[in-house]
């Protein structure tokens, strides 16, 4: 063993050792995405090796010692056919599977947990509902769909865990989202795979996947004190929000309550989907999201709240399931008449458990 | 007497409008543009032979596989086969005494020297760390170094790219000799002609795309910025546009060297030469419509998704259809194994299993787990250089001696396709392990569970660059000590190859008439027949 | 053309030489007597038919290019036009309808004359076509004046994007003229930031085309010195003929440009 250089001898082991050929499955889709990848390779493998034999064939039985005269052929319709249509079937064939399993991947359930991600050179900082905040990591438990709700303070980044097999570009200006269904309990790789700058290859980091037990655990133990709603709520306040979007009936903007998720009648004549995306723009680009019957007069906040902020005031207005919450906020913060100036929080309301919606 | 003696001194080069003396000052170019590429990509490897960031600096390596596509795309692959092999064959294929627009065809190579000169001098003065595909806002907002001037040589690289594209056209259009009818053409000249309408109506896109860029770099201006209402999706799409097109520009000529090499040592007509020409065509047309397949994962409706990956799969059909088209060419045929022969099966190898592989990513759902990775790197690498390069390789073999009227040595020869052949499976199939694993692109560090894979990369990549070495080596030789060659050394059956080796600067010394089929070899043997009749 | 002895020996020197360069092996001055055809037929081509199909062709393909190299910018407006309407048509109304229309009728006239100007080389008018160059070439410097005294219009009022950009003219309607004669309500914040990207592309597009004028206001100059001297009426109308496609080319760009970026929500209120 004194002869092999140490350097090669390493080389050696990490081969034996620790050489892996293809990705951990470890989300629901995972063996999904991977029948499709399987299917592909073996019909290229056939592919190839058709071609290869046919080459090859051709070459010993056609070589100009034994075979001197050529004859001119000049081509066979049948077999044109033949080798446009059935390549042409089977990657009809891959496409319609591979659009399934895309419209999977993006097209998250209804009851998925969200948690929002923020990108920015060179770090993923990743907002749980609850107020966990982390960074260059993620915890998520097994057995749940989890969407992840991405956008990026910068330039573009994008969102990679292998071993789940979903991938997502965090853009700056809007959101982006996935999701996943994690199913076995380990350490996996988060990487970022959109060229962002020097950084990129340190932009990495770990998700780690745990029971339900223990994830409950890790939520307890690592709670800053405020959930994302309860910071968008002071947001909220703040920003004066309130002086507008309350439940007076002379209010100049419309409600909050419930406003998440239900259809809207724009002042433009359209109507649209209250999603995350909508009300992001309603907050940073107001003037053209005009709720029908109001006036055009909301302020753009743009460049007064970060991407953060607005996710938890995003949030906040998620959980905003009735009159009474509003006025909880209101009643929580002294306002001036007429929203002239700040809003002064005189109290931050003390942590309450039922708070953030289930 | 012959084009290379006509006239001597440089300012008959330098002030050449003989399309043959232009081929040569772009081989010699381009050959100078590839080594320097190629050592960008040799430092690429050599990084990644350990997991950490060791032997440069990030910045440094940015820099590094920037350069190194910049340089590869825009001034090796996109010129390779129709600056050199087609500028100095497509008027002697039609039939003409030169191409259309001699004095554009200069001027084309000289914004060609001037881009590469910039492309130069930014390396020299720091390098631009963009990745080659200039994605805002980063590169608008978010570095500080060359992007202007980077910007500006693809913009002049890509003017010198139309006006080729536009000579060939007109070209092939108005000057084909007395009975050259379009199904008499050289299959080289279809896919360069279906090449050049790439080129023609797809750079200047790009080219409008870098002004943008550099408007908003200089005046802050929001057209892709967020924050001032622009959208950089709209850049991709703007990008991808012709970004897109431009492989199918790259991947074109090659097959079209593929066509003739693979008929001349069969000793037969191409089969199916009409699906094969309609194939190219149809590429380039398809090729249009397929661009926001590199866009699956940004954020572009699930809609836009299924079209733009239906379309991919309809682009895929045609090169399918060309492989096994060249390989039935090789049934009942008359078969010889001369080097431009081995090229030519090793891009038949390579390019089905990188053309698959490409199925793989035009599959939006396999795509979410493999863009961004790796295996996009080995995809590209496998059409390109396992394609295209070995295609370009594979011209310049076969159409030496009818260039320089020297045969290059074949045993040598044979044996750097071989080890081309065997170092580029090395450099390159690991690649697409390490993508599947999640390896992501651009990364000069990675977790050291992937550092076996990227040895095996390295180690064939040393082994390829012996490969590429060779021939610049050998090709040199054969200029002073090679073989005369005569008129037709392969025995082929195209217009070039009936006339002197090095042609005439006017090629023909009679404007021919083409009373014949093309790929005729039964045409070809009556000639031969007169000619021993005649001594 | 004329040819004579030493002098057009010494400017053959440094000419692009021909594909065919001296193919008689005699000295060019003695005229190719054996040879019946015009001496600016150049050698690659078998006939002057062959030779003005081809070069024509070329131009058409060359404004196709061109085409494609304007139509990044027209999609980029169209998307942003759509998303942004109010702040497109508020910005649109800083331009100067006047001076928009008076330089359309300038690019169309010269249009005409460059027309003329081709029929004048074909009938062999050397003092005809003279007369036409010029009169194009003076309306395309009207048109060049026009766009400057647009261009400093905007500067000084603080519209040109990325230079001290100002958006009173927008949120403050009555305190501009324009925005004030068109009746404009005051735009909210976010939308009037929107007006930068509606002059981004006023100025790329109208820039671009700019440049586009300059470089034929240049050929022309050319031209002009060549036809006092008789080039284009002695058969070989080739050059003016594509040029003038080419000059037809930059006037349809406007025809476009105008109604887009001037007349967007123009009706009386």
């Amino acid at each position: 063993m004194s002869h092999i250089s140490p350097v090669l001898w390493q080389f050696l082991v990490k081969w034996m050792t620790d050489f892996s050929l293809f990705p951990p499955e470890a989300s629901k889709i995972a063996p999904q995405m991977d029948a499709l990848y399987f299917f592909m390779v073996l019909v290229s493998v056939i592919g190839l090796t058709i071609v290869i034999l046919l080459v090859t064939t051709f070459s010993i039985l056609y070589n100009k010692e034994r075979h001197p005269v050529a004859v001119q052929i000049e081509g066979s319709t049948l077999l044109e056919a033949t080798w446009t249509i059935i390549p042409l079937g089977l990657f009809l064939i891959m496409f319609v599977w591979g659009a399934l399993i895309y419209f999977r991947v993006y097209n998250p359930p209804a009851n998925s947990m969200n948690i929002y991600v923020v990108g920015k050179q060179w770090m993923w900082k990743a907002e749980h509902p609850g107020g966990q905040h982390e960074i260059n990591a993620l915890h998520v438990p097994t057995g749940r769909a989890i969407q992840l709700t991405l956008i990026s303070q910068d330039v573009f980044h994008s969102f990679s865990i292998p071993a789940f097999r979903v991938k997502r570009e965090a853009i700056p200006g809007r959101y982006t989202t996935v999701w996943f269904e994690p199913t076995v309990p380990g350490t996996y790789h988060l990487f970022c795979t959109q060229y962002c700058g020097t950084e990129h290859s340190h932009m990495i980091g770990e998700v780690v996947v745990l029971t339900p037990k223990d994830y409950q655990k890790w939520l307890d133990s690592s709670t800053s004190g405020m959930s994302l709603a309860q910071n968008g709520e002071r947001l909220f306040a703040s920003l004066s929000c309130a002086a507008c979007h309350n439940t007076r009936p002379d209010a100049r903007g419309p409600s909050l309550a419930n406003v998440y998720g239900a259809k809207l009648a724009l002042s433009s004549g359209g109507t649209v989907l209250a999603d995350d995306a909508y009300l992001r723009e309603a907050i940073l680009n107001p003037s053209q999201h005009v709720t029908q019957g109001y006036a055009p007069i909301m302020p753009t906040y743009q460049g007064q709240v970060s991407e953060e902020g607005v996710i938890s005031l995003v949030e906040y207005i998620k959980n905003l399931n009735s009159d009474y919450r509003i006025q909880q906020t209101t009643n929580t913060t002294d306002l001036l008449p007429e929203g002239e100036g700040k809003a002064v929080p005189a109290v931050t309301a003390p942590a309450k458990p039922g708070m953030v919606k289930q | 007497m012959n084009f290379l003696s006509k006239e001597n001194g440089i300012l008959s080069w330098l002030l050449t409008g003989d399309h043959k003396r232009i081929a040569m000052l772009y081989l010699f170019s381009i050959t100078f543009f590839f080594f320097i590429g190629g050592a960008l990509a040799g430092l690429i490897r050599l990084e990644l032979l350990t997991p950490q960031a060791d032997l440069m600096a990030t910045d440094t390596y940015n820099k590094v596989f920037t350069m190194h596509g910049v340089i590869m795309i825009f001034f090796f692959l996109v010129p390779s086969v129709p600056a050199t092999i087609g500028n100095f064959l497509i008027p002697m294929m039609v039939g003409a005494k030169d191409l259309a627009l001699p004095k554009i065809n200069l001027l084309s190579w000289y914004l060609y020297m001037a881009a590469g000169i910039l492309a130069l001098y930014t390396m020299a003065t720091g390098g631009v760390d963009t990745g080659w595909t200039f994605t805002t806002p980063l590169s608008t907002h978010y570095v500080n170094n060359n992007v202007l001037t980077t910007g500006l040589a693809v913009f002049i690289a890509g003017f010198s790219s139309i006006f080729t594209g536009l000579n060939f056209i007109v070209t092939i259009h108005k000057m084909r000799c007395p009975g050259m009818t379009w199904f008499k053409l050289p299959l080289f000249v279809w896919s360069n002609y279906a090449a050049s309408i790439l080129m023609v109506l797809g750079t200047p896109v790009l080219a409008i795309t870098i002004v943008l860029i550099a408007l908003e770099r200089t005046t802050h201006i929001g057209v892709f910025d967020p924050a001032n209402g622009g959208d950089p999706i709209l850049f991709q799409h703007l990008f991808w546009f012709y970004s897109h097109p431009a492989v199918y520009i790259m991947i074109l000529p090659g097959m079209g060297v593929v066509s003739e090499v693979i008929s001349t040592f069969s000793r037969k007509r191409v089969f199916g030469y009409t699906a094969v020409a309609f194939s190219s065509v149809a590429i380039a047309i398809f090729g249009f419509f397929v661009w926001a397949h590199h866009m699956f994962i940004m954020g572009i409706s699930n809609y836009s998704v299924i079209v733009f990956s239906l379309l991919t799969m309809l682009v895929a059909v045609p090169s399918a259809i060309k492989i096994f088209n060249w390989t039935f060419t090789l049934y009942k045929g008359s078969i010889t194994f001369e080097t431009p022969m081995l090229y030519a099966f090793g891009f038949m190898g390579l390019f089905t299993i990188g053309g698959m592989t490409g199925i793989f990513l035009g599959t939006s759902g396999t795509d979410i787990h493999l863009t961004e990775t790796y295996f996009i790197v080995a995809h590209f690498h496998f059409v390109m250089v396992g394609g295209m390069l070995m295609a370009f390789l594979s011209g310049v073999h076969f159409w030496w001696p009818k260039m320089t009227g020297r045969m290059y040595p074949e045993k040598i020869s044979q044996l750097a396709a071989v080890v081309t052949f065997i170092g580029f499976n090395f450099t390159f199939f690991p690649q697409f392990i390490l993508g599947t694993l999640g390896m992501p692109r651009r990364y000069a560090s990675y977790p050291p569970e992937f550092q076996v894979l990227n040895v095996f990369s390295t180690a064939g990549a040393s082994i390829l660059g012996v490969g590429y070495l060779l021939p610049v080596l050998y090709l040199t030789w054969s200029l002073k000590y090679g073989e005369i060659a005569g008129n037709n050394p392969w025995q082929a059956t195209g217009l070039e190859w009936q006339t002197q080796s090095p042609p005439l600067t006017e090629n023909f010394p009679v404007t021919p008439i083409m009373d014949h089929d093309v790929y005729d070899y039964e045409w070809l043997e009556s000639q031969k027949a007169k000619e021993v009749a005649s001594v | 053309m004329t040819t004579n002895g030493s002098k057009a020996r010494k400017q053959k020197r440094l000419r692009v030489s021909d594909s065919t360069a001296n193919p008689h092996g005699a000295p060019q001055a003695e005229g190719h007597a054996h040879h019946a055809h015009p001496p600016y037929l150049r050698h690659h081509f078998e006939s002057v038919e062959q030779q003005a199909d081809t070069t024509n062709f070329a131009m058409w393909l060359f404004l196709l290019t061109e085409i494609m190299f304007f139509g990044g910018l027209f999609t980029a407006y169209l998307i942003y036009r759509n998303w942004y309407y109010p702040a497109f048509v508020a910005a649109s109304h800083q331009l100067n309808i006047f001076w928009g229309t008076l330089n359309t009728l300038l690019l169309i006239s010269s249009s005409f004359t460059m027309a003329m100007g081709v029929w004048c080389a074909e009938t062999r008018k050397q003092s005809g076509l003279v007369l036409c160059l010029i009169l194009t070439f003076i309306l395309g410097l009207g048109f060049l004046g026009i766009k400057t005294i647009e261009y400093s219009e905007k500067i000084e009022k603080h519209h040109v994007p990325g230079f001290h950009y100002s958006l009173n003219s927008f949120l403050n309607p009555d305190s501009d003229e324009a925005a004030k004669a068109a009746g404009d309500k005051p735009l909210p914040l976010d939308m009037a930031r929107h007006t930068e990207v509606y002059f981004s592309l006023y100025f790329a597009m109208t820039g671009m085309h700019a440049v586009h004028m300059i470089i034929g206001i240049a050929i022309l100059g050319f031209m002009i010195f060549r036809a006092r001297a008789g080039a284009y009426t002695t058969g070989h109308v080739t050059f003016v003929e594509n040029f003038g496609l080419y000059w037809h080319f930059v006037d349809i760009v406007w025809i476009f440009l105008f109604p887009l970026l001037y007349l967007i929500s123009r009706h009386a209120n």
